[in-house]
């Protein structure tokens, strides 16, 4: 058994291999001909020139070189028009997808003429070998129970050199994503045999790419997930339910909405998570999408104004962090081999307040912002549209940063790459504004709290250790009282790794859910309790 | 200011120095020998399972020492005079206390066995004791357990855990005879088959031999049964340690004697936790107590008492828990290996998964007096509360899934155990609805 789960562990290495060495296979080459197909007229001629001495008919031998080369052409261009206040010439395209979008048409060799068989030897061999890999645990760690044998003992999740190399892959994927996308066509040429099980023919964006990589991700290590933590029916249930709900409204629906002209947006996503929600183009297109899009503005406004607090208020925030949410999903599921490497410091503690909270303010504020301009472009008169500059800000800049800042490095880059690093859920407890607002409310005005089984704690840390927001749950336990944070998750494994059974997530009444709030543990008749 | 001295940084003298800190301004030393900071010694198993690193077990982080002004002391305190209130430490430090509170918890039993003091011999108890067994485990294909209790199954995990081969020698024939009825006794033992445990019931050890190198090579049963391995553990129980006190003028019996007010025979000396031994136990409970709650409970009890407010130590009910493998265990008040005459029980085990319950009951008015549970778990706040107003079993009985503690979506048995127990007992009680509960205790 143990061989097996070896071979499994080979044909993931080596698919995973495979996907990692795609963006060095091939050339891109960009022809005459390609060029005035692709550019429109007035791009022709700003760029025509330049492009025929520094790109046309170039074998560039990764799209990274191609990609990085029009860019900077592009941008210098750009640039020359803005130092002559040539404001009419500028061109709007952003400059990565502008390279994208060429380094795709220019782009030859093995891959993008055998999208399929590449799928395969890639996502293929890796999905294949994961299953493997995973499945023998069902054998090789015995009965149901406590699996984390020889965690601290692992060069992965122990910060150890493995550790580094999945942190460094991960940041790196991310920056490319996010920053090059030029730099992985090949990647996406290879999902593109998945994009046409929904559209013929269709082609595949690197956020279809990045979609598929995260739901098939969350789903294999939901599996995983659900074969460690299977002596716990709570973790079987949520991670059924996370994965599910990536599965079909963050990435089914998502693909599939469009194909009858209706809006792709993810409708489990809740602002301010969702910060573009009163961004021009996203009210523009719900709105004049008709019945539908109208409908998804109003869902929208009523789940986070009404839905999100009602439900913190009945079952705490869990139910969208460790049921719904996407990024809380893949904490819980990819994550969850790194969700012992949170802080439990208090400085960091002390930190993630100050943090979380300032994100969620800036999260306003961004969104002010943005409805003052999107409502002048909607409502405002002729006089009023594209008017963007509020206190002396423009919300184009103000978006701007805070996408950047905030979307890209901190929920992705850092959010995700830095799991074998800072633990699996460093986006979510310092970062996330939504998580900072049902946070407040679960703090407050909850039914929801982690009840302690009386004096039965021991004081052994399995809980501090194994909760992911870095919370000090013994810190509670011990002394008998009830873990009521505003950062709980309610991932529900600080009760389900306590050897003694002392913790249990419950929604019960607001009065006495802090519990013992004395000094003295149950267990001690010397002394009267305040339960 | 007086100068409060305690010796020994366990749960017990660290729950009594941060409780005294609570209401007194008193200067506040503890010396401990083992380890600079206090560690939670009932996690000494998952450091090795590598569940947590060392740092994990602290439950406070170093600075908060020094925050609420308790001084600490690495070292070994080798004698008191209590006639000049004064301790000589090991560094050739001289101490002086006003107060002195002795928290030395206990050691492993040794029975004098041919070859205890082999390499490769050891009991988990210490930090130290972790660090052996952390360097030779490499090098241990096969090991030995002696002595079927908490510490031993522990440490038969750990060792399954970096697939060591174990054999498990218990004395009784079952496994925790001594606390354990028979059926659960029976349930647990083949769990820990189940884990590929070698475990031998009726079966003691005799002697332990070593190779040239002072390293134990083989042991043998006193049924003549040679075994070679290349460890061998020590399990058998601890008694309090205080051999280090013999020459001095406290009271020693099995541990230091005490009063119920934790008071020696010397004035301003006190002792808690595993090293103390009651002169008269609480009704009900053995004089020496050896677990972590009990010392807990010493510790703020006795800091009452130093800080004006004079408490007798009295635990509420009974109380413990254990995991062995991968069940979990709990109990309230008294179930004892063996049923006495006036009691009466009812045991129901699942039929496939290994999930049981134990309850016992007073013969002539029935009312509850303990529980065991396995696989399942029991609020204790309700069972504290039951056992001290001595409910009649059927209230217990009728309110079991009020008083179930399992995680959510958990599958209920309550039902089953309740058809079980009426078909046992001729009862026709019914289960409570949660409502008026969460009005008492929500
Ligand atoms: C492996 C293991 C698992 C356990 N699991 C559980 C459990 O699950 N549940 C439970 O209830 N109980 C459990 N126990 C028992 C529990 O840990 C003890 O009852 C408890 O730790 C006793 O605390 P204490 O403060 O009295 O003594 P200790 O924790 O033993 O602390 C005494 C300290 O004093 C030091 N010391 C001794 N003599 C001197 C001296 N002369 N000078 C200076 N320092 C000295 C010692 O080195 C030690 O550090 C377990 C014990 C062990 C060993
Ligand atoms: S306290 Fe428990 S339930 Fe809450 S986030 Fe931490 S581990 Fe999860
Ligand atoms: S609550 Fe459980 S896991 Fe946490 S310290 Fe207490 S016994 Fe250990």
């Amino acid at each position: 058994m143990k061989l097996v789960k070896n071979i499994g562990l080979v044909i993931f290495l080596i698919g995973l291999g495979i996907f990692t060495v795609l963006p060095f296979i091939g050339g891109v080459k960009l022809s005459d001909e390609m060029m005035r197909n692709i550019l429109t007229e007035s791009e022709l001629n700003n760029l025509e020139n330049r492009f025929e001495k520094e790109i046309i008919d170039i074998d560039f031998t990764s799209s990274y070189g191609f990609g990085s080369a029009v860019k900077g052409i592009y941008d210098d261009v750009n640039e020359e028009f803005r130092a002559n206040k040539q404001w009419d010439k500028v061109m709007h395209t952003s400059p990565k997808e502008f390279s994208l979008k060429l380094a795709k048409v220019a782009a030859y060799g093995p891959v993008k003429d055998n999208k399929f068989a590449f799928f395969l030897l890639s996502f293929g061999l890796a999905i294949l070998g994961a299953f493997i890999f995973i499945l023998t645990d069902l054998k090789l760690k015995g009965p149901p129970g406590i699996k984390n044998d020889g965690i601290y003992h692992d060069p992965n999740t122990s910060r150890g050199w493995i550790g580094m190399i999945t942190a460094a892959w991960l940041i790196g994927f991310y920056l490319l994503l996010y920053i090059a996308p030029y730099g992985i066509v090949n990647m996406i040429f290879v999902v593109e045999p998945v994009k046409w099980l929904f559209v013929e023919g269709g082609e595949a964006s690197q956020w279809f790419l990045y979609g598929f990589m995260y739901t098939i991700s969350m789903t294999i290590m939901g599996v995983r997930m659900i074969i460690k933590y299977r002596h716990n029916k709570y973790q079987i249930v949520r991670t059924i339910s996370v994965v599910f709900f990536q599965f079909v409204f963050a990435f089914l629906l998502v693909e599939i909405l469009p194909l009858f002209d209706l809006p792709g947006k993810d409708l489990k996503n809740a602002w301010p998570l969702d910060y573009s929600f009163l961004f021009d183009w996203n009210v523009k297109g719900l709105i004049e999408n008709g019945t539908f899009g109208r409908f998804v503005f109003v869902w929208s406004i009523l789940l986070s104004v009404i839905i999100v607090p009602t439900l913190v208020y009945f079952y705490g925030k869990r139910w969208y962090c460790s049921w719904v949410c996407g990024c809380g999903g893949l904490a819980e599921t990819v994550g969850d081999p790194f969700r012992q490497l949170s802080n439990k410091k208090l400085w960091s503690w002390k930190m993630e307040r100050w943090m979380i909270h300032l994100v969620l303010v800036f999260a306003i504020i961004m969104t002010i912002f943005t409805g003052y301009h999107t409502y002048n472009e909607i409502y405002g008169g002729p006089e009023m549209q594209d008017k963007h500059i509020l206190f002396g800000f423009s919300a184009y800049n103000i978006r701007e940063v805070y996408g950047f800042f905030i979307g890209t490095i901190f929920a992705g880059v850092i959010g995700t790459g830095f799991y074998p690093i800072l633990g699996n859920r460093s986006w979510c407890r310092f970062g996330c504004p939504l998580a900072a607002y049902m946070g407040i409310v679960q703090r407050f005005k909850s039914r929801f709290r982690i009840t302690t089984n009386g004096g039965q704690c021991i004081s052994c840390g399995n809980c501090s250790t194994y909760c992911e927001q870095g919370i000090d749950v013994r810190a509670y336990a011990q002394k008998g009282q009830n873990i009521v944070r505003a950062s709980c998750v309610g991932c529900g494994v600080c009760s389900a790794v306590c050897p003694r059974g002392v913790l249990k997530l419950e929604n019960g009444p607001e009065k006495g859910r802090f519990g013992n709030e004395g000094p003295i543990v149950l267990g001690n008749d010397g002394f009267q309790l305040n339960v | 200011m007086q100068k409060i001295v305690i010796i020994g940084n366990g749960i017990s003298g660290v729950t009594a120095a941060r409780h005294i800190r609570k209401k007194s301004d008193a200067e506040l030393l503890i010396i401990s020998d083992e380890t600079p900071y206090f560690f939670s010694r009932t996690a000494l198993m998952y450091v090795f399972m590598g569940h947590m690193r060392k740092q994990d077990i602290k439950p406070y982080e170093d600075w908060f020492w020094k925050k609420n002004r308790i001084d600490l002391l690495q070292d070994y305190v080798s004698g008191i005079k209590a006639s000049d209130s004064e301790l000589s430490l090991q560094s050739g430090k001289k101490i002086k206390f006003d107060k002195l509170i002795i928290a030395t918890g206990s050691k492993p039993n040794k029975f004098g066995w041919p070859g205890q003091d082999l390499k490769g011999v050891q009991g988990l108890y210490s930090m130290q004791d972790l660090d052996n067994l952390t360097k030779r485990a490499d090098e241990i294909q096969r090991a030995v357990i002696v002595g079927g209790g908490l510490i031993g199954v522990e440490l038969a995990e750990m060792l399954v855990s970096r697939g060591i081969e174990v054999v498990f020698l218990v004395r009784e024939n079952r496994f925790w005879g001594s606390v354990l009825p028979v059926e659960e006794g029976n349930l647990i033992s083949n769990h820990i088959q189940k884990h590929h445990i070698d475990l031998r019931f009726n079966t003691e050890l005799d002697q332990i031999f070593g190779d040239e190198n002072g390293v134990v090579n083989e042991i043998i049963t006193k049924d003549g049964e040679r075994i070679s391995c290349q460890f061998v553990g020590l399990t058998a129980g601890v008694s309090p340690n205080v051999e280090w006190l013999k020459n001095s003028a406290i009271n020693i019996d099995r541990g230091i004697v005490v009063n119920q007010y934790f008071e020696t025979n010397l004035p301003n000396i006190y002792a808690i936790g595993d090293c103390a031994q009651f002169q008269v136990p609480v009704e009900g409970r053995k004089n020496i107590e050896q677990v972590w709650y009990t010392g807990r409970i010493m510790g703020e009890t006795l800091a009452a008492t130093l800080t004006g407010n004079r408490k007798a130590y009295q635990p509420g009910p009974w109380f413990n828990s254990a995991k062995f493998f991968d069940i979990e265990y709990q109990t309230y008040g008294n179930v004892n290996a063996n049923r006495a005459a006036n009691e009466l029980d009812f045991y129901w085990q699942h039929p496939t998964k290994e999930i049981a319950i134990h309850l016992v009951w007073e013969k002539s008015n029935e009312i509850f007096i303990g529980i065991n549970v396995f696989g399942l778990r029991m609020r204790h706040e309700l069972f504290n509360q039951w056992l001290k107003t001595k409910v009649h079993i059927d209230e217990v009985m009728a309110n079991l899934r009020i008083a179930n503690f399992d995680p959510e979506f958990y599958k209920r048995y309550e039902n089953e155990i309740l058809d079980s127990f009426n078909l046992q007992t001729g009862k026709n009680i019914r289960l409570l609805k949660q409502k008026w509960w969460q009005k008492v205790l929500g």
